[in-house]
């Protein structure tokens, strides 16, 4: 039973990853049903400026902040270049640019920084707690804390704001928004920068955690979040996180009970169950066809 | 309106400008591998994996052959001729590596050094062969990269510098029975590299005939970033010890992560263990307790592979890892055997190659077997509070 | 008209065995390098790839990202045919063209009714849990993968078996199968409507698309010596999405341009090998953004079309 308990922790904070990072991912796809390959390369190059500003002798707060700031920029810069040329092409088009985007960045970044692993300074206590024999790190509870923290600022932000109401409006209907005087350009380009600042606060908290930064770290991940993003609902921000922390139990109870070797087949089969059974993901709303 | 017309314009003026240049980029560098000037020149070729997934390895390898060719050229190069290094990237990539192998081919090298994974060797050895040019390789481990077991024949143009998994398997086998003295243990492999399950494979294999027991086998892949859950179940069985045959950057987050569930045991590992970030990443505390079979310590006080290593270090500006010692030895070989084949011939350089005796390497003192692959001596290494601390060197008993 | 065509034909055809003569020619008069050929083959390869995977994403709409699974399961069948059970190439190549659309026809019955990015999903899962099932199972060599396959495809293989892939495409495509999978992309509800089995279709595309990367994957493993599980990733279901999408989704034309342009691009960028990668993005994303819909859209070269250029150009007037 402890060993039980012990997987579902396990779970809980490998899902809350891959909540962080998909949460980010379904704003931006949500709003121009783009599947932003490069969300979780723009995520390693947050953790690098982290990486950076921590080796410069700068706390947790301060190294998060900036990486936020350098990728929300890069996140417009991004859009600009690769992205707004292309929205009113076909969303393949936009999708093989997307995948150049995350090439350049990845490999950019291999030629500047060379393919090598790098590590965080000690930025946080390590500490672990014992609860009857099931251990849980500092570390765990501050994923976990950060995600649920992004969920509600984000719900806030496209509920509650005016910008929100902008941004649903464009992601209802362009036009008809660009009509009522939203300016669709400059909404999008704060979905973006928000969107990848999130990543990049992902990406520092993710170095942190496992204590490496690498040019292909975001590529996993990214694919993971994307999973997790349409697992609950493309879009939908409380899906994401439902979905990413699913996706990671479900991966650890698989590893735990038998199947490591068979681990990411056995999770994508159930994720592939779930879709059948709910076509439009665990919180998504169905859309009527339209003839 | 007119705005748009001329933002148009304007774009496909960026267009053509960008289409040309990179046009006349591309020109340039297809022209220039057939200067003519340029024949005076020994050509090696580096075939590595420099993107794709094992980039990191593969490029370790590249800066090792290369900063030794360069030192060589320094010196003066061989048999009174510069060397010409021509470093090209398979990607990762099996068909990449063959496509890599005859664009060197049909380039004229006269050896080549890499790729560092089996598949790609194995992926570049019929090009080598039916070329009949050398293939040294740095680090593809599985025996049959030299040896067909189907025909029961040598692989003739393949050579090897790393030590194969069964003898580093067996090493610490050994080690773990008689110094240890540990009798149950759990294996932790990463099931999408086949350096990883081969050693895996053959510890088992030793380490049962001995009379221990291997309590539980867990796996994990590359990407893996978490493996609590795989050591919560191992931890459930009681081991002794856990042997981990990956590479730094899991081992790393492995160690760290099982210090963190409370796992105290000793952990072992083989030379993919062996980079400075393996530290950085565990932290050296979690790394206590923990012992791995390596070629060489850079920790070795030896005025070879100190030199090696301040010369790594301001040439890339970081510690080499083991790849890049290898790599260092490769290149270095390489020029020797040329040097002894008194000309720049492939099938000379080959016959050279098989008659390497005690080649003064920093990873050790090294003469090729009948199968080619190298009689090296295992360097057991310990961990003490993030430094390597050399415990034994064994050879293995084949 | 009728006479027309029949001409038509012939001249194809006799440009298609002049084509091929003049390379088999070089190539058994040592004329093109081995590396040369290396880079054929592979562009051969990728245009059966591309062209097969269009077949699925551009003629019936259905963003499939498990393409790299499909060539896998052909590639490992038909070198466990030659191989393993010793049995002769043609008969490998059929077998891995069989079991490739049985896959296909298995993946594809149940997630087929999942649409757009779910849809994408599904096949991506499905691409992995193929790769994982092969890392696996140790009769197929695990990570290790198969080493040593003799090299079996010449270039009378490679060449004919590209040509007929595009010509069945293009029948398929031509005929009221591929009009009604073309029905279904532009509007699956009134495809419906119009008495058009929409499942039938859209398997039936799936599984000819599975059945093409199988194929693909066969000629694959017989002329690079290794196949392992590693190679056969998402990312080379990206990478084959990309040679569409370069070359115009619902083009066949495009399809070949398109892994043409990649193929070849890749292999001049192996002189950069520190900037390789960062180029090829480059190169994407200019490609992307000046021609959205692709080099040719949804447009072909034929032999009419080009008779029309003969013309005064009605063709380029006609596509704006």
């Amino acid at each position: 039973m402890q060993e039980f308990f012990q997987q579902l922790l396990n779970g809980l904070s490998l899902g809350s990853i891959y909540a962080l990072i998909a949460v980010g991912y379904t704003m931006v796809y949500g709003i121009i049903q783009l599947i932003n390959f490069a969300h979780g390369d723009v995520l390693m190059v947050g953790a690098y400026v982290g990486l950076g500003m921590a080796l410069a002798g700068f706390g947790l707060v301060p190294s998060i902040l900036v990486a936020m700031l350098v990728c929300a920029v890069l996140g417009v810069v991004l859009e600009r270049v690769a992205y707004r040329p292309l929205r009113n092409a076909s969303r393949l088009a936009a999708l093989t640019s997307a995948i150049g985007a995350s090439l350049f960045l990845e490999y950019g970044m291999m030629a500047v920084f060379s393919p090598r692993t790098r590590s965080y300074p000690v930025l946080l206590p390590d500490k672990i707690y014992n609860f009857y024999g099931i251990r849980i790190a500092t570390k765990d509870f501050l994923i976990l804390g950060t995600t649920l923290v992004l969920v509600v600022f984000l719900q806030y932000i496209v509920y509650r704001t005016k910008t929100g109401k902008a941004m649903r409006a464009v992601s209802f209907d362009k036009d008809a928004a660009r009509l009522m005087g939203i300016n669709v350009d400059s909404t999008i380009a704060v979905t973006f920068a928000l969107g990848s600042a999130l990543a990049a606060a992902a990406g520092v908290l993710i170095g942190i955690y496992f204590n490496a930064v690498y040019p292909l770290m975001g590529l996993m991940p990214g694919l993971k979040a994307f999973v997790a993003a349409v697992l609950g609902g493309i879009g939908n921000i409380p899906g994401a996180m439902v979905g990413g922390i699913l996706l990671g139990m479900t991966e650890a109870l698989v590893s735990g009970y038998g199947g490591s070797m068979f681990r990411d087949a056995v999770a994508f089969a159930i994720l592939i169950l779930i879709l059948l059974v709910k076509p439009t993901g665990l919180l998504g709303t169905r859309v009527e066809e339209k003839v | 309106m007119a705005k748009l017309v001329s933002s148009r314009k304007l774009r496909y003026y960026a267009l053509a400008t960008a289409v040309f240049f990179l046009l006349g980029v591309l020109l340039s560098g297809c022209g220039a591998p057939q200067k003519q000037s340029e024949a005076e020149k020994i050509k090696i070729g580096i075939n590595y994996e420099l993107s794709g997934k094992v980039a990191t390895y593969g490029t370790s390898c590249k800066n090792g052959v290369v900063l030794a060719l360069e030192e060589i050229n320094k010196a003066g190069g061989v048999l009174g001729k510069q060397i010409e290094v021509i470093v090209r990237d398979n990607k990762s990539d099996t068909a990449e590596s063959v496509n890599v192998a005859t664009q060197l081919a049909s380039m004229g090298v006269v050896a080549m050094i890499g790729p560092a994974t089996t598949g790609d060797v194995m992926a570049a050895e019929p090009v080598a062969t039916s070329n009949r040019i050398p293939l040294l390789t740095t680090s593809a481990t599985a025996p049959t990269v030299t040896f067909d077991e189907e025909k029961n024949k040598v692989r003739e143009y393949i050579f090897r510098i790393c030590i194969i998994d069964p003898d580093q398997a067996m090493v610490m086998a050994d080690f773990v029975w008689n110094n240890l003295k540990l009798k149950k243990g759990a294996i932790m492999m990463d099931t999408g590299n086949d350096y990883s399950k081969g050693l895996a494979e053959k510890f088992k294999e030793y380490f049962e005939a001995k009379g221990g027991k291997i309590v539980a086998t867990e796996g994990f892949v590359d990407t893996d970033t978490v493996f609590k859950p795989q050591l919560t179940k191992i931890w459930a069985k009681k081991p002794e010890f856990i042997y981990i045959p990956a590479y730094y950057n899991q081992v790393g987050l492995i160690v760290k992560q099982a210090r963190e569930l409370g796992i105290d045991v000793p952990f072992l590992g083989a030379d993919g263990w062996d980079s400075p970030e393996l530290v950085s990443i565990a932290g050296a505390k979690a790394l206590n307790n923990t012992y791995f079979t390596n070629h060489y310590s850079s920790q070795d006080p030896s005025p070879e592979v100190q030199a090696f290593v301040k010369a790594y270090k301001e040439k890339y500006g970081v510690e080499p890892d083991s790849f890049a010692a290898l790599g260092y030895d490769a290149g270095r070989l390489m020029a020797e055997a040329i040097k002894q084949a008194g000309a720049a011939d492939p099938q000379k350089i080959r016959d050279a190659l098989e008659k390497i005796k005690d080649f003064p390497g920093i990873t050790g003192k090294l003469s090729f077997d009948e199968k080619h692959n190298p009689i090296k001596e295992v360097a057991i290494i310990k961990m003490v509070d993030g430094k390597q601390e050399l415990v034994t060197k064994l050879v293995p008993k084949r | 008209m009728k006479e027309k065509n029949w001409f038509q034909t012939l001249i194809i055809f006799i440009v298609l065995f002049a084509v091929y003569g003049v390379v088999q020619l070089g190539i058994s008069e040592n004329l093109i390098s081995d590396y040369y050929q290396t880079n054929i083959f592979l562009a051969g390869i990728n245009i059966i790839l591309a062209a097969t995977l269009n077949l699925i994403n551009g003629f019936t709409g259905h963003l499939s990202l498990g393409h790299a699974g499909f060539m896998a399961v052909g590639a490992y069948t038909s070198v466990v045919v030659t191989m393993k059970l010793g049995y002769p190439f043609p008969l490998a190549v059929l077998a891995g063209m069989v079991f490739a659309a049985v896959v296909g026809f298995i993946i594809g019955l149940p997630t087929l009714r999942l649409r757009g990015d779910y849809l994408a999903i599904a096949t991506l899962g499905f691409g992995e849990i193929i790769r994982v099932i092969l890392v696996n199972v140790e009769y197929l060599g695990g990570a290790t993968g198969i080493l040593g396959i003799p090299r079996l495809v010449n270039w009378t293989w490679l060449f004919w078996g590209t040509v007929l892939t595009l010509v069945l495409i293009r029948n398929f495509v031509r005929s009221s199968h591929g009009r009604a999978c073309l029905a279904i992309r532009e509007n699956e509800i009134a495809a419906e409507m119009m008495g058009v089995n929409s499942t039938y279709y859209k398997v039936l595309a799936f599984v000819l698309g599975a059945a093409g990367a199988g194929f693909a994957g066969s000629l694959y493993a017989h002329y690079f010596y290794v196949i392992q599980p590693s190679k056969f990733s998402f990312l080379l279901s990206f990478d084959i999405l990309v040679m569409v999408m370069v070359g115009g989704l619902g083009s066949l034309t495009g399809s070949c341009v398109g892994a043409l342009l990649l193929t070849v691009l890749s292999a001049l960028l192996q002189n950069f090998p520190e900037f390789r990668m960062v180029l090829y993005a480059v190169m994407l994303i200019i490609s992307a953004i000046y021609r959205p819909q692709g080099l040719f859209g949804d447009k072909e070269i034929s032999a009419q079309l080009l008779s029309r250029w003969g013309g005064i150009f009605r063709a380029t007037s006609r596509s704006e």
